[in-house]
């Protein structure tokens, strides 16, 4: 079956890549998952689950699979983890007191073996909130100089002004469309 | 070839495997469908590019599954759900809709469910109706209370969806809701009065059932609901029928509470009864039939529609008309007659079942004059139906022999033909209870009955027969005008038969023997011949009876004794008197006569649940008055008139188990304490109670008789004797001390210490009720045996009983109270009655006969008021029965 998709793929010289977002509760996934496919800050309620959605960007299908932060669903993440090709993962800036907890879960994702040939993106959200600590410090608060034979990258984003999201997107398409080939 | 389309690989290997077998199997899409191979294809959920059309086929597969009982382990469930989580990616609605079902029916763990949540109450507030409803569906199964409270108001507005499929889908998830929250589906009340308006049949009727189910527990709320729906516009069909039942149940609790307007919604029914659908029609007409007391004249419009159900081209109609209509005859057979050419025209009716109720129907209805011909007609059909229907058919005839008994020569020689057909041993059993039956209630039947089962017996096969058989020619032959023709079949089974049957012979040959005196001489020789059987039993039988024929051994009476002792009393004497060693000759006068009150039934399950625990309990509980009555030392004390039930004196699982059985005697109680050891290391020796009667002065001691050992796990008693009074009631409160020698065993050698130390134990308390002192004696005619005593000493007072359950209830402990016996079934209360008379008797220590009529009344407070008339030989008696009710 892959070869056949594959070959109608080719037809409509169109990608496709599955990718999860994940972080703690509250930092803005579902937000950016509607900002990223709609286009405009949709009103959230805490997921309770997950959303699924696909975003076209740049020639590539975006199939985005949002799960939700809460402590009582992040056990089942895992079950998600097979044929991912990229994480965004999520971190709220302007929550300085979390950022242990959410590297601890960023390091839980990055050992995965599951995971291994993912991409991983980091958006820095909530910049436009005060205090928001600035891309280095989230870099350095989720230890992401620690990281040695994967690619990774981080962006500072807002969700609300829908800063900084499509130029992660655009890193993401670019990586994906050098490994293809 | 629905399966060809399904799964090519399914059918082909049907075909290798089968082909000998049912052309059917190969049909069945699901042929072949096994869990692994399924728990396997269904990886195919979590490819990154969805196949929808294979994805849904592999969830109807797993559907299959999960219907056909088949369980997932929790691993096996969670993977399941996972993966199909996943398919939630893929925008195909049959895909999706597939993926609600299986959600719902996979029953992952309750905290995995949750991540399904998001994406359920996305779909709830789909555009889409199809999601709307499912996702509806699988959310109102899988959620918790705080959950409901969040997503309440899209529920509630759901109710009054335009989508019909939405709106029944919210209606009929409430009524699920219900069992855990109903507070929050109460708050939607005026929403689904509004659904009730719907013009979509089904919104309408699961808007009434929610309605009715929301009111259920008040039944004047749902008196007024059915009233006002009766009114409104109930248009669909469905919604008609449940309310049609609906309206039946009210019926049926206003009738039993007596309300003034006996038959508030009749006519309702009635206009029901002339409906364009014929499921709605059909509902009416059973509830009319069904309805308690119904009268002819209600009853008639009712037959009338049914009986033109009976020649519907439907044959669902037509068993639903006679189905309804055979429960009609048993009560009202006359109002089923006009239907009676429709039935006969049923009888050659394709559908078996169909059939049989003609059949049963007719007999029922059937005139003296229709018989022969109804009798010809079942017997071309007997041999085409199943051994049930032919019982039915069996009891059905055997009820219309007891109504038109002239008709007995042709309904017998009907039973003998199908009885020398084939048929199992409950069919056959079935007619040989029907010929016993017709031969003792019809004195005319009873040469051409005991011919036809003599025939039988030459060739049958079901031993248990062939004896009950062969025990009643010995009991009816000898009364007939020519004994000797039975002989001859009698002897044969003594020649020809297994042993068992052969012994029935004999005993019944030897009946012969001694009744008619001319036969005697010649039974004598075919005895004789029997003496060299190769059985014991019928040797040993053969030998007695030649001895008495033969006027020694108690002689020719003695062949035929009538025991008017119960069987059972008689084998429980025997016992105890096998238990206590067997000293002296047994005398049947200490047999009881009165059969004992049979065994309540939940002790009997207790007794099943605790198995051997209880044991020594039960035996205690066999022998209470043999024991006693077979004690020299009691001898003087007269007649015993009654004895308790055993009443523990001591906690569960302490070192002693002692429970007390209280004996009246005329001017003596006698307490029989059963003492059990349940402590295998040591020895309680000279063990005897004392008993205080401080609280209980109208007694005194008289007696003690000590147990010299109280047995490890089997019952040993010790007796003591109080004197009161005679024929006094004495009451009080007895306070109970064991007294006994313990010595311990050396666990070592398993030897007895020979140096022991006394020691007392403090038993529970014993009361001594009034009960105690009346005797439940039950009056086969109560209604004589209270004209037969006069209103002399009749004595009437009120009572109220405060708040009860049921009436039941209150029935049930009155009769506890007072110890006496129901008579003619009063004890049992219909449900719902409003009201209920319960007519006691009993006799009182001194013999003195009472009988009591209770009047019992609820009121929708549940408080019960009691009206008691007692009747007895003298007025100390009844008021003494007042005193009791007054105490208590």
């Amino acid at each position: 079956m892959g070869l056949w998709v594959s070959r109608l793929l080719s037809i409509f010289g169109e990608k496709e890549a599955r990718i999860l977002v994940l972080g703690l509760d509250n930092a803005g996934k579902t937000t950016i998952l509607y900002r990223l496919q709609v286009g405009e800050v949709v009103s959230t309620i805490p997921t309770i689950g997950f959303n699924v959605e696909t975003v076209t960007y740049k020639n590539i299908k975006f199939q985005v699979w949002d799960l939700g932060g809460q402590t009582s669903i992040r056990p089942y993440w895992r079950c998600y983890y097979p044929n991912t090709q990229a994480i965004i993962y999520v971190v709220d800036s302007s929550d300085t007191e979390r950022i242990g907890t959410s590297a601890e879960e960023f390091h839980a994702i990055l050992d995965e073996e599951e995971l291994k040939d993912a991409l991983i993106l980091v958006y820095a959200n909530k910049q436009d909130l005060p205090g928001a600590l600035d891309d280095a410090a989230v870099a350095e608060g989720l230890g992401l100089s620690s990281i040695k034979s994967r690619d990774w990258a981080i962006f500072k984003t807002s969700a609300i002004k829908g800063d900084g999201l499509f130029e992660g997107l655009d890193w993401l398409s670019n990586m994906l469309k050098t490994r293809r080939r | 070839m629905a399966a060809t389309a399904q799964d090519p690989s399914a059918p082909l290997r049907a075909e290798k495997k089968d082909e000998d077998r049912d052309e059917d199997m190969e049909y069945s899409p699901f042929y072949g469908i096994e869990k692994g191979a399924v728990l396997q294809e269904a990886r195919i959920f979590n490819d990154p590019h969805i196949d929808p059309r294979r994805c849904q086929q592999v969830i109807t597969k797993l559907l299959y599954l999960l219907c056909q009982g088949e369980t997932f382990t929790k691993k096996e469930a969670s993977e399941v759900f996972f993966s199909v989580t996943k398919l939630y990616q893929s925008k195909d609605a049959n895909l999706r809709r597939m993926v609600y079902l299986v959600i719902k029916d996979v029953c992952p763990g309750s905290d995995e469910v949750i991540i399904i949540t998001s994406s359920l109450m996305k779909d709830m507030n789909s555009k889409t109706d199809l999601y709307r409803s499912n996702a509806i569906r699988v959310l109102c199964s899988i959620i918790d209370s705080q959950l409901l409270g969040q997503i309440e108001r899209y529920l509630k507005q759901a109710v009054v969806d335009k989508s019909a499929v939405v709106a029944s889908a919210v209606l009929v998830s409430a009524m699920h809701l219900l069992g855990s929250n109903s507070e929050i589906v109460r708050r939607w009340t005026n929403e689904i009065q509004e659904a009730i308006q719907s013009k979509h049949a089904m919104v309408q009727f699961h808007a009434v059932a929610l309605l009715h189910a929301l009111r259920a527990n008040d039944r004047l709320a749902v008196s007024k609901l059915v009233s006002s729906l009766t009114r409104g516009a109930v248009r669909s069909p469905l919604a008609q029928c449940l309310l049609v039942r609906y309206v039946a149940q009210v019926i049926a609790e206003s009738a039993a509470t007596g309300g003034i307007e006996a038959r508030p919604f009749y006519s309702f029914l009635e206009s029901c009864l002339r409906h364009k659908a014929e499921m709605v029609i059909f509902e009416a007409a059973r509830a009319v039939c069904a309805m308690r007391d119904v009268s002819t004249r209600e009853l008639a419009p009712a037959v009338t529609v049914l009986q033109l159900f009976l020649s519907s081209s439907k044959p669902v109609l037509r068993f639903a008309a006679v189905r309804t209509l055979n429960k009609v005859a048993m009560t009202h057979p006359l109002a089923v007659t006009n239907c009676n050419i429709d039935m006969e025209s049923l009888i050659s009716d394709q559908n078996r079942s169909i059939a049989t109720l003609a059949i049963t129907t007719l007999l029922k209805t059937g005139s003296e004059s229709s018989v022969e011909r109804l009798l010809k007609q079942i017997g071309s059909f007997m041999s085409d139906i199943a051994d049930e229907f032919k019982i039915v058919v069996v009891e059905a005839i055997r009820a219309l022999c007891l109504k038109f008994p002239q008709k007995y020569r042709a309904l017998m020689n009907f039973l003998s033909n199908v009885l020398r057909e084939d048929g199992g041993f409950e069919y056959k059993r079935a007619i040989v209870d029907s010929i016993l039956i017709l031969i003792r209630e019809i004195p005319d039947a009873k040469e051409s009955g005991l011919s036809h089962l003599c025939e039988f017996i030459e060739d049958c096969e079901f031993t248990y027969l062939s004896t009950q058989i062969l025990h009643l020619l010995g009991r009816e032959g000898p009364r007939t005008k020519e004994p000797a023709r039975y002989i001859r079949y009698i002897y044969n089974r003594i020649i020809l038969e297994n042993a068992t049957v052969r012994a029935a012979a004999v005993a019944s040959l030897a009946r012969f023997g001694a009744l008619v005196a001319e036969l005697r001489p010649r039974i004598l020789v075919l005895l004789s011949r029997a003496l060299y059987d190769n059985d014991d039993e019928v040797r040993d039988r053969a030998t007695l009876y030649l001895a008495e024929l033969g006027g020694k051994a108690g002689g020719v009476e003695a062949v035929d004794v009538q025991w008017d002792l119960p069987a059972r009393n008689l084998e429980k004497s025997l016992r105890s008197y096998l238990e206590n060693g067997g000293e002296g000759p047994f005398s049947l006068a200490a047999v009881p006569r009165a059969l004992p009150p049979a065994p309540k039934k939940e002790q009997k399950k207790a007794q099943s649940a605790f198995g051997a625990a209880l044991k020594p309990e039960v035996a205690a509980n066999g022998d209470l008055g043999a024991v006693v009555q077979s004690m020299p030392q009691f001898k003087g004390l007269g007649p015993l008139f009654k004895s308790s039930e055993p009443a523990k004196l001591t906690e569960e699982e302490t070192e002693y188990s002692i429970a007390v059985v209280k004996h009246v005697f005329a001017r003596h109680l006698l307490l029989q304490f059963n003492c059990t050891n349940t402590v295998e290391e040591q020895v309680l020796e000279d063990v005897s109670v004392t008993v205080d009667l401080a609280q209980a002065e109208e007694f005194e001691e008289e007696a003690v008789v000590p147990l010299e050992r109280m047995p490890h796990g089997a019952v040993g008693h010790t007796f003591t004797l109080l004197r009161r009074p005679e024929g006094s009631m004495a009451l009080g409160k007895l306070v109970n001390i064991l007294r006994f020698k313990v010595k311990e065993i050396d666990p070592s050698t398993g030897e007895t210490e020979e140096e022991g130390y006394e020691d007392e134990y403090t038993l529970e308390d014993l009361n001594v009720a009034p009960g105690d002192y009346i005797r439940a004696a039950p009056v086969p005619n109560f209604r004589a045996a209270w004209e037969a005593l006069g209103e002399e000493a009749e004595l009437g007072d009120d009572y109220g009983l405060g708040e009860r359950e049921n009436l039941q209830e209150a029935v049930e402990a009155v009769v506890g109270i007072l110890g006496m016996a129901p008579c003619d079934g009063t004890d049992a209360v219909p449900p719902n009655a409003r009201s209920h008379t319960v007519l006691l008797a009993g006799t009182l220590i001194g013999d003195a006969q009472a009988l009591v009529r209770l009047s019992f009344g609820i009121d929708a407070a549940r408080s019960v008021a009691m009206k008691l008339v007692v009747r007895s030989d003298s007025p100390d008696v009844s008021q003494a029965i007042h005193q009791i009710i007054q105490d208590a």
